[in-house]
């Protein structure tokens, strides 16, 4: 058969190329993006500074009262919401790479709110008040939540479908908050530490809190990158990626500590902040495909872009209060997920 | 009152309404009324002037000395009367959803019914003090109305979304979920926005708590059941036909969509009033109906007994909450530790029917 040419299933010469430029066009876009809403996070606020204040508070600072507001609140928020929003977004690619479930959220799953009610347990039971303490805390909550919710899926008649998994995130978290504001009702210290994040919001957060979930996030990062390409082959099902030479149980537990550790430290920093990860990668995969090597930096990029713009509004909208942004991200996530849940096929990834 | 026999049951039938003579229901009722006598003569006995069970009864029947009817009737019977109305009201509208749905995962809860309605209720607190016009219908009218009004639209948002070639149990559970999950949002939001008074106000309601109800909560409650509950248990006959499918139904003469209409909106009226009667109280109108159909041996979930086992687990929760932490907990913090466990095990067994 030396005269056939396998040339049906290769795209022509030069698409290749095409489809990778314009996956590049994509990520240089979201990096503007970011960009553009670091700008708005950093300009908008109770204070009215205009951007070229801005840019000489940053640059030249002089001392001035709008010098002090950029630097110790707006630049430290700034950089938390594009580390957390790059977190959120990441993991739920993975998550909703790795159970193929398009409904997969690190705040739907009670991911988050098992990270939020370990640290709170710390709090009350062993009075740990460092961040430090928090972020281990909330690493192991949100581990044992996902498997707790993951089991619960695969003990289930249905199997763990879409739908399964959502409801026993959704049961999980209705029983961890109970369990946490009882808690918390019961210790005035306890409380004291849990308004602190319990809404999910970048206001009043302090400046280091980026430098110390920082470590873990990278951590995170690169395993999630490290993890694409095996879940490309995954998404082939187990049985032929496990033909291919994939060790899937290797690439299953990669994934896993890539969403404990960028979850839990998202956690940690910020509280429990939904639907980023739901919405990031459905609107990143319309532009990617479903190519996790694409789809994941692209999330990192566009979870920045959404965490920092929902930031901004919620500033902007009940001026000069503002409104935390895990309450505005519902308000833009929970449409999204409507909408997912009527299309016709649910379980399609 | 004719009597015949279907399939070796004693079928009764009074002008247009039939019913089937099932003994195991009628047993497991009045059980949980007596329970209910009880539980409800403990709640009141329980607190910082503990009394004896005997002496609660004593005061009822309308002895006992002044200072034990002060403590009962002015201060811990209204209460428990908060308490039992709203488990019934929540044990209702939980039947009936689940019947209507015939699914065992639909509930005011779940659906976000009771978010819908709490938001309303607590734009109404929270306009109150802003508002003149608002603040001279508020009071007690006004967070009731408000509730109906926020549950009925949050009902029909719920059934829209989640209408698409017709209804499907999962579809309309995790639209539901959704939907609440923006009207909690809504409600944060109204809370950031308001005076801290008002706002310190509407936390001490959305806590879910019967602390501190007095006669003012229980009376509009219990006229609201007083409507609403015959309207329920008149409209349960058609239950069994609407049990057998739209097509069937239909064919056998049963007007189907206005029934189902009807007995959604009793529903939500129920699931509103019971929010606006002690906050938004989790999982109850989920668990007990499902529980109670278990007891009873039925297909769908028995609708009186549900109200008297809602009215049951809403007053036992609140004797643990009072009892067991240090510091009094409110109640739906207890219906929400025993109802969620009840939910996974509920998906862990497969959930038979939801999918249709």
């Amino acid at each position: 058969m030396a005269g056939v040419k396998h040339v049906v299933h290769q795209p022509a010469p030069g698409a290749l190329g095409r489809r990778r430029r314009s996956r590049l066009a994509l990520l240089s876009v979201l990096a503007l993006l970011v960009l553009a809403a670091a700008l708005a996070s950093l300009a908008f606020g109770a204070r009215q500074i205009s951007l070229p204040d801005v840019w000489s508070a940053i640059f030249s600072p002089t001392g001035t009262g709008d010098d002090v507001v950029v630097r110790t609140l707006r630049v430290p928020r700034t950089i938390l919401g594009i580390a957390v929003g790059a977190a959120l977004g990441i993991a739920g690619a993975l998550m909703q790479g790795h159970t193929r479930n398009p409904l997969a959220d690190p705040g739907l799953l009670g991911v988050s709110a098992g990270a939020a009610f370990c640290v709170v347990l710390g709090v009350y039971a062993f009075g740990v008040t460092s961040l430090f303490g928090y972020v281990w805390l909330s690493l192991a909550g949100a581990f044992a939540a996902g498997v707790v919710v993951f089991m619960l899926g695969m003990i289930s008649r249905d199997g763990p479908t879409p739908v399964t998994l959502a409801l026993a995130g959704v049961s999980l978290t209705a029983l961890l908050q109970a369990f946490s504001s009882a808690l918390v009702l019961d210790d005035a210290a306890t409380l004291d530490a849990y308004r602190f994040w319990s809404v999910g919001s970048l206001a009043g957060r302090d400046g280091d809190i980026a430098a110390q979930v920082a470590p873990f996030l990278a951590a995170g990062l690169l395993l999630a990158l490290v993890n694409t390409a095996g879940l490309n082959l995954l998404a082939l099902g187990e049985d032929v990626a496990r033909g291919l030479g994939v060790s899937v149980t290797r690439v299953r537990w990669t994934g896993l500590t890539a969403v404990t550790l960028l979850t839990g430290a998202a956690v940690a920093a910020c509280g429990p902040i939904g639907f980023v990860g739901l919405v990031v990668p459905h609107v990143c995969r319309i532009f990617t495909g479903s190519d996790h090597r694409w789809l994941v930096p692209a999330s990192g990029l566009a979870g920045p872009v959404l965490l920092l713009g929902a930031d901004v509004v919620g500033r902007v909208v009940v001026w000069p209060g503002e409104l935390p942004v895990g309450i505005v991200l519902v308000l833009v996530g929970a449409p999204v997920f409507v909408a997912l849940v009527r299309r016709r096929k649910l379980v399609s990834l | 009152m004719t009597r015949e026999r279907v399939h070796a049951r004693l079928a009764v039938r009074l002008g247009p309404l039939s019913g089937v003579w099932r003994p195991r229901i009628v047993l497991v009722t009045l059980l949980g009324l007596a329970a209910v006598t009880l539980t409800l003569a403990l709640n009141v006995a329980v607190g910082d002037t503990p009394l004896s069970v005997g002496e609660v009864f004593t005061v009822l029947s309308g002895g006992g000395p002044r200072s034990h009817r002060y403590i009962v009737l002015d201060l811990r019977m209204p209460r428990t009367l908060a308490g039992i109305l709203v488990g019934t009201a929540l044990g209702l509208s939980g039947a009936i959803t689940q019947a209507v749905t015939r699914n065992p995962l639909a509930s005011p809860d779940v659906l976000g019914v009771t978010a819908g309605a709490s938001a309303a209720s607590v734009s109404i607190i929270v306009l109150g003090s802003t508002s003149a016009t608002v603040s001279a219908i508020g009071g007690s009218v006004g967070v009731p109305l408000a509730a109906l009004l926020g549950g009925l639209l949050t009902a029909a948002l719920v059934y829209a979304l989640a209408w698409r070639r017709g209804i499907e149990g999962f579809r309309l559970v995790l639209v539901g979920v959704a939907i609440g999950a923006s009207a909690t949002a809504l409600t944060s939001w109204l809370l950031i926005v308001a005076e801290v008074s008002d706002a310190a106000r509407a936390t001490v309601w959305l806590t879910g708590s019967l602390n501190g109800r007095g006669w003012e909560h229980v009376v509009p409650v219990a006229v609201g059941l007083a409507v609403l509950v015959p309207v329920a248990l008149l409209l349960s006959f058609v239950l069994g036909v609407l049990h057998l499918g739209d097509d069937t139904a239909s064919g056998l003469g049963a007007r189907v969509d206005r029934d189902r209409a009807a007995l959604i909106v009793v529903a939500v009226a129920l699931a509103a009033l019971a929010t606006a009667g002690a906050g938004p109280i989790a999982f109850v109108a989920l668990v007990v109906p499902q529980i109670c159909r278990r007891l009873a041996g039925t297909a769908r979930p028995p609708l009186l007994t549900s109200a008297i086992f809602g009215a049951l687990l809403v007053l036992a929760a609140d004797v643990i909450a009072r009892t067991v932490p240090r510091t009094e907990l409110p109640v739906g913090i207890v219906t929400a530790i025993l109802g969620a466990p009840y939910l996974m095990w509920l998906l862990a067994r497969g959930v038979r029917g939801a999918r249709r």
